[in-house]
C-alpha cells in the first residue's frame, strides 16, 4: 500500500463510527520503489489529499524533516517539496503492517502490500 | 467565417459495430474535434468524415481501437466512370499538394481492398492499371513505401446478396493506422495474471476510450478482479486504483484460469500486469474491500470510474452482511474468521454504483460499466437512472443465447450535495430495473429450452435418424451388445 492510498482510506463503514479518519498506521515492513516523478499528477492530486494525514504518514516513516506540519501555500511552485511529496506518497510501499480505526481500535491488516478493509458481518 | 474542411475515409473493423459510434463521439469530445459525418449508414465499415485538418484526423486515430486506418480522401464514386472522373479532377485541382507524392524519388505502394468480394492478385493489378493516368514517377516499394494509396471497393454488407457492381469506389492516401495493434499487445493470451472474468483487450480499450481517459487521470475500478480494465486505462496514461471483495483473487491465490496452469505463480498480481506493459508507474494500489460499505474519504475524487460488476454467472455477487439465521458460533477467538457474505442483488449493486459515482466523480467525469440483460426484457426505461448522472452512450454486445450486455456511459452533470433532505429525494428517484433483479435466474432457467427439453429433443432426433437408417436398409449395430462385446474383449 502506498501512502497516497493511506490518505484515502477510512473506517466509517464500522457500525457506530462517524468519521473513522485518519487511521493509525503501523509499518512492519516497507519497500522503496522508484517511480517517475509527474509534477502535474501530484498537483492534481493535492486537493484530494488531507494534509494532516500526509503529515502523520510522514511521522510514521520519519520524513518529518521533509514535510511541514501545516500545508504551505503555493505548493505547486515549490519543486523541491513536490519531489518530496512524490517520494512520500508514491515511492514508499507498505508491504506488511496494519491500519487501526481511531474510534474503535479495530485493526485492518496489510499483507503483501494489500490492505484488507473487509469487516466481519457483525461489524457492519 | 468560412471553414476549410478536408475529407477523410475512416476504415473500421467490422467487429463490435454497436460500439463504433459511441467510441467516435467520445474521442471527438476528448480531443474537442470538430467534424462533419457524410456517411449516413453507420454499419458500413467505411465512413467519409470531414475534419478541419490532418492534425485532427491524426488525433482521432491515435486513440481509436475500432478504426483500422484513416485515409485522406482523393476520390469517391458510386460507379467506375464517376470515380475516375473525380480522381482525375482531384489531381488537377490539388496540383501543388499532390505533386510531392508523384516525384521520381518517392517510392509508393497501392493497396487494393475490397469488402464483401474477393479478387485475385491479377484482378487487383488490373484495377490499379485503370488509374494509369495518375502521373506517378516514383518506384514501387511494397515493404516500406514513402507514400501509400488505397483503392477501396465496397460491395455491400450482406454476403448472401452481393450486388453486381460495387456500391462505393474510393481512393485515398494512407494517413495513419488506428490503434488495433494494442489489442494484440494487451492480449489476454500473453498476460501474466488473468481470471475467469478478465475483460478482453479490445473491449477494455473501448471502455477506456468511453471513459475519455487522459494522461495523468485518476481512474478507479471498484470490482477490479485481475485488473483487466485498469491495464488499458494505464496504457492511456491514467493512474489506477482498484478494490475487490475477493481476498484470494487480489493475492492471486485462487485457482488459475489457464487450463495448462496447475498453481498460480508467486509473482502474479495486478501490479505485475501493469509492469508487463510498461505502466508500473501508473499503479496506485488495490484494496480488499466490500463495495456495499463506504470506505473512501469524502475528498477523494476520480476522473473516471471504469468497471465490470459481477453478474452472478461466472463470478458471484457478494457483500458482507449478517444473515437472518445465524449458525451457532463454533470458532475460537484465535481462529481466522472469514466474513459471512450474502447475495448482493444486481439492482442494489447498480444503485450503490451510481450513488458512489455521483459522490466520487469529478464534474463531467464518466462512469463506464456493463449491465447484463435478457434480450426479451430490454427497454430503455429499465436502465438505472440517477439525478446527478446523465446517460451519454449505450451500446450492446450480444452474449450466448438470448442474453446481452450493454456498455453504459454516464457523465456527472451535477455537483453532489451532502444535504440529507436531498439525499432521500435522490434515492427514491432510482427506479428498480426488474431485469437486473433476476438476471441469474433468467440466465439459467429461462433459456429457450431447458436442459431436460434439450436432452429429450436430441433423443428424439436420434430415434428418427435410426428409423431412417433402417428404412435405407442399414442394419443398425445393437449398441448394448456392442458394449458387452467390448467389455468381454478386455478380459479375454
Amino acid at each position: 500500500m502506498k501512502l497516497s492510498t493511506y490518505n484515502f482510506l477510512t473506517s466509517m463503514a464500522i457500525k457506530g463510527v462517524k468519521v473513522g479518519y485518519p487511521l493509525k498506521l503501523t509499518i512492519n515492513k516497507k519497500e522503496v520503489v522508484e517511480t517517475e516523478f509527474n509534477a502535474t499528477f501530484v498537483e492534481r492530486l493535492l486537493p484530494k489529499l488531507d494534509w494532516s494525514a500526509i503529515y502523520s504518514a510522514a511521522q510514521v516513516v520519519e520524513l518529518t524533516d521533509d514535510i511541514p506540519a501545516v500545508q504551505p501555500e503555493n505548493i505547486a511552485e515549490n519543486e523541491q517539496l513536490m519531489q518530496k511529496l512524490h517520494h512520500l506518497l508514491f515511492e514508499i510501499d507498505v508491504l506488511d503492517g496494519q491500519l487501526e480505526c481511531p474510534e474503535t481500535g479495530r485493526v485492518f491488516p496489510i499483507t503483501d502490500g494489500i490492505p484488507n478493509m473487509l469487516l466481519n458481518e457483525d461489524e457492519v | 467565417m468560412t471553414k476549410i474542411w478536408k475529407k477523410y475515409i475512416l476504415y473500421f473493423a467490422q467487429e463490435h459495430v454497436d460500439h463504433r459510434v459511441a467510441e467516435f463521439e467520445s474521442l471527438v469530445k476528448l480531443f474537442s474535434l470538430q467534424f462533419r459525418c457524410l456517411t449516413d449508414h453507420i454499419l458500413k465499415p467505411f465512413w467519409i468524415v470531414e475534419f478541419p485538418n490532418d492534425e485532427a484526423a491524426l488525433k482521432y486515430s491515435s486513440r481509436s481501437v475500432c478504426l483500422r486506418a484513416i485515409f485522406e480522401l482523393w476520390s469517391h464514386g458510386h460507379t467506375a466512370p464517376e470515380f475516375h472522373k473525380r480522381l482525375g479532377a482531384y489531381v488537377d485541382t490539388h496540383k501543388s499538394e499532390v505533386a510531392g507524392y508523384f516525384k521520381p524519388d518517392i517510392s509508393f505502394k497501392i493497396t487494393v481492398e475490397s469488402y464483401n468480394k474477393h479478387f485475385s492478385q491479377r484482378e487487383k493489378i488490373d484495377k490499379i492499371e485503370t488509374m494509369d493516368y495518375l502521373p506517378i514517377e516514383g518506384p514501387v516499394n511494397l515493404k516500406s513505401p514513402l507514400v501509400e494509396w488505397w483503392y477501396i471497393e465496397f460491395w455491400g454488407l450482406d454476403p448472401t446478396a452481393v450486388p453486381p457492381v460495387p456500391d462505393d469506389i474510393m481512393f485515398g492516401r494512407l494517413l495513419a493506422q488506428g490503434q488495433r495493434h494494442l489489442i494484440k499487445e494487451l492480449s489476454l493470451k500473453q498476460r501474466k495474471f488473468i481470471g475467469n472474468t478478465s475483460m478482453d483487450a479490445q473491449l477494455s480499450l473501448l471502455m477506456a476510450n468511453q471513459a475519455m481517459v487522459r494522461d495523468g487521470d485518476l481512474v478507479f475500478d471498484p470490482f477490479v478482479g485481475t485488473g483487466s480494465l485498469l491495464v488499458s486505462a494505464a496504457k492511456f496514461g491514467a493512474y489506477v486504483l482498484g478494490a475487490d471483495i475477493d481476498f484470494m483473487m487480489l493475492h492471486a491465490r485462487c485457482r488459475p484460469s489457464r487450463i495448462t496452469q496447475k498453481v498460480r505463480d508467486k509473482d502474479e498480481s495486478v501490479r505485475s500486469n501493469l509492469k508487463q506493459y510498461g505502466c508500473a508507474d501508473r499503479y496506485m494500489d488495490v484494496v480488499v474491500a466490500d463495495f456495499s460499505n463506504p470506505l473512501w474519504h469524502r475528498r477523494l475524487c476520480f476522473d473516471s470510474i471504469i468497471t465490470d460488476p459481477p453478474y452472478g454467472i461466472r463470478e458471484a455477487t457478494e457483500k458482507v452482511e449478517t444473515k437472518g439465521t445465524a449458525k451457532e458460533n463454533t470458532r475460537t477467538p484465535d481462529m481466522a474468521h472469514y466474513p459471512s457474505t450474502s447475495h448482493y442483488s444486481l439492482q442494489h449493486l447498480y444503485t450503490d454504483l451510481l450513488e458512489f459515482a455521483s459522490k466520487h466523480l469529478k464534474m463531467e467525469g464518466r462512469l463506464v460499466c456493463w449491465l447484463p440483460f435478457h434480450r426479451d426484457d430490454y427497454s430503455e426505461e429499465l436502465l438505472p437512472h440517477h439525478t446527478h448522472l446523465q446517460l451519454v452512450a449505450n451500446s450492446e454486445q450480444t452474449l450466448t443465447g438470448n442474453t446481452a450486455r450493454r456498455l453504459l456511459t454516464y457523465e456527472k452533470t451535477k455537483e453532489y450535495n451532502n444535504d440529507e433532505t436531498e439525499l432521500s429525494a435522490r434515492l427514491t428517484k432510482i427506479p428498480t430495473p426488474p431485469s437486473c433483479n433476476e438476471f441469474r435466474q433468467r440466465y439459467f432457467n429461462n433459456a429457450i429450452e431447458s436442459r431436460q427439453e434439450r436432452r429429450m429433443r436430441k433423443a428424439e432426433q436420434r430415434e428418427i435418424g435410426r428409423l431412417e437408417a433402417i428404412k435405407r436398409g442399414k442394419v443398425p449395430a445393437d449398441a448394448r451388445s456392442k458394449k458387452c462385446d467390448l467389455n468381454k474383449a478386455r478380459f479375454d
